[in-house]
């Protein structure tokens, strides 16, 4: 028994070093790029043969890195906290009140979230450059809400369903109006979700290339995953790979962070909607 | 909806009429939850409506004129000439055809991987936080950056995927190469979205039945294809509508791999083209309205699929 045991845990033990490698193998790469030396860079080596921060040092000396990745963090947390605002509001609509047009409601985000993209680049496009807005922030947090807002509607829906609903009634009985129910006992409950849908919506936006490329012409609001495709190098004679290695590393990172430190809310987030729904 | 219920006509006996009086009670604290449910949404559905009805309704509007940006002076309607001209070009559908490949071969790819690394998370035995952890990094990772990984990996002179092939082979320098590679960056990226739709999925099979299913004498395969995969039917459409109507819209993965170059761009890339580099906005909006119909045709036909397999598998159960 004991012996099958191990047979078993060491398959196990073999598959699941498999899918992590998989899953880690590019970005091990990418990051083992960002901290090689130019002269190495071509080696092809896993491993660097010598680790210099030469790359990291580069990008922050430029304002082409700096700013882009204050415009990616503004516009990215700034979109998150709209989208989850009013998704939070229709979600607790949707969940906790009856009312006709609610099935359209999920219906309607659903579809918007599957719109593609580019359909909306091409209006966008003369109509921020008409009102004034092209290639600045609120030039591309508009667009971010067409995905940002269905998923936070979506997922937030799906979390609200899970709550024990009888505190707020016990909240009404106490003298409580649908609002302050709302705001005094549900709110406090519901803050789990709404921090994991916050933490899926800003990947989403921190993500987002098409509309970054598209909708800005200058660093006035170009994004990371923008800016890095634009990259020329430090110095005109240099291939711009180590900056693009660091840059794209250091954009990793909170996502990396995130996932290590909320991976079970993560998980949960992503897949109540899509199944339950 | 509660107004229409009311009885209407002859004058109701009085215990009818006590009861019209408790549902004209109820009647307004459900019209005051009615009120609050609308005030609510609205905000959220006024925005939805403005960043992609308006844009969209332009969109045709701008498909239906003559608009090069260089010429804004000389715009001019001309019907559906644009339509025309895309759909009679033969850029437009070598893009078709390639988004149409790159979309179904990487989601069977990625159904049957997933479906895998599915049955890896829901059944090992130890190191299961580890692997999920491991598995939410290519899903959360930029896209932008992962194709870049990918881009100098097959780069000859500097990447260790491109030293195991021949040398003086580039790839993403050939159409069939750079468009497996292209599926392959996809693939990478999003199987384990699908891992955890269908993992979702896999959780919602009872574990009796599989028990059951075993004293039978089912193999491990019977019961994975008669038992798992029949129950998992809801799951794995969902996963699938949701990856195909993503995938078609594949942009990112070409800009960085190809550009779209050696005839590898995708539909989005050649609205993309159109609108920045030749500068033609009504060409562009064209293109922008076909994807949009595009889209819209995959998505009503997996409803439709939806309509005819969801409830027939739950007569079954």
């Amino acid at each position: 028994m004991a012996a099958v045991g191990k047979t078993h845990a060491t398959r196990w033990g073999v598959v699941n070093v498999v899918v992590v490698l998989y899953a880690l193998f590019p970005v091990w790469w990418i990051a083992a790029l960002s901290f090689k030396e130019p002269s190495t860079l071509t080696d092809g080596n896993y491993i660097p043969r010598e680790w210099t921060w030469e790359n990291y040092r580069g990008i922050f000396k430029t304002s082409e890195f700096t700013r882009a990745l204050i415009n990616s963090i503004g516009i990215a947390l700034i979109s998150t906290v709209i989208a989850v605002v009013l998704g939070t509001m229709a979600a607790y609509a949707v969940a906790r009140l009856r009312f006709p047009g609610k099935r359209v409601l999920i219906g309607m985000s659903l579809l918007i979230a599957m719109f593609p993209p580019i359909s909306l680049v091409s209006p966008l496009f003369n109509i921020e450059r008409i009102v004034g807005i092209f290639d600045t922030w609120v030039g591309l947090i508009i667009p971010y809400m067409t995905f940002s807002l269905p998923l936070a509607i979506y997922t937030l829906s799906a979390f609200f369903r899970e709550i024990p609903w009888d505190l707020e009634k016990a909240a009404k009985v106490d003298g409580a109006t649908p609002a302050q129910a709302f705001r005094l006992v549900i709110a406090p409950l519901a803050a789990p979700g709404v921090f994991t849908t916050a933490i899926l919506v800003f990947i989403f936006c921190w993500n987002d290339f098409l509309f970054a490329i598209s909708l800005t012409s200058t660093r006035a609001a170009r994004t990371v995953p923008a800016a890095i495709a634009f990259f020329t190098g430090s110095s005109q004679f240099q291939q711009p790979t180590g900056s693009i290695a660091a840059a794209a590393v250091v954009i990793t990172v909170p996502i990396i962070i995130f996932v290590l430190f909320f991976q079970r809310r993560i998980v949960a987030g992503l897949t109540s909607g899509a199944v339950k729904g | 909806m509660s107004m229409q219920a009311e009885p209407a006509g002859a004058p109701p006996p009085p215990e009818a009429k006590q009861a019209g009086q408790d549902r004209a009670a109820l009647s307004a604290g459900a019209r005051q939850e009615r009120r609050l449910g609308w005030l609510l949404c609205s905000p959220a559905v006024i925005v939805m409506l403005a960043v992609t009805a308006y844009p969209i309704g332009y969109a045709v509007y701008l498909s239906l004129q003559r608009y090069d940006l260089r010429f804004p002076a000389q715009a001019k309607f001309v019907g559906l000439s644009n339509y025309g001209a895309v759909l009679s070009s033969t850029f437009w559908w070598q893009a078709f055809w390639v988004t149409l490949f790159i979309t179904g071969v990487s989601v069977a790819i990625e159904l049957v991987l997933g479906m895998g690394l599915a049955l890896v998370m829901h059944r090992t035995i130890f190191g299961r936080g580890s692997v999920r952890t491991a598995v939410l990094i290519p899903y959360g990772i930029v896209t932008v950056v992962a194709a870049f990984s990918w881009q100098y990996a097959w780069t000859p002179q500097l990447g260790y995927l491109a030293e195991l092939l021949p040398s003086g082979s580039a790839p993403l320098t050939h159409q069939w190469s750079a468009l497996w590679l292209i599926v392959l960056a996809e693939v990478w990226k999003t199987t384990p979205f699908m891992a955890l739709l269908l993992l979702a999925g896999l959780a919602l099979v009872p574990e009796e039945t599989l028990k059951a299913a075993m004293v039978d004498g089912a193999t491990a395969r019977q019961r994975f294809f008669k038992v798992v995969l029949p129950l998992m039917k809801p799951a794995i459409l969902v996963a699938l509508l949701f990856r195909t109507l993503d995938a078609f819209r594949i942009f990112d993965n070409i800009y960085i791999l190809t550009s779209g170059a050696h005839e590898t761009g995708s539909v989005s890339i050649l609205g993309y083209d159109n609108l920045f580099t030749a500068l033609n906005l009504g060409i562009g909006s064209t293109i922008s309205v076909l994807i949009f119909i595009a889209v819209g045709i995959i998505a009503f036909a997996f409803v439709k699929l939806f309509g005819a397999a969801a409830p027939g598998a739950e007569v079954k159960r």
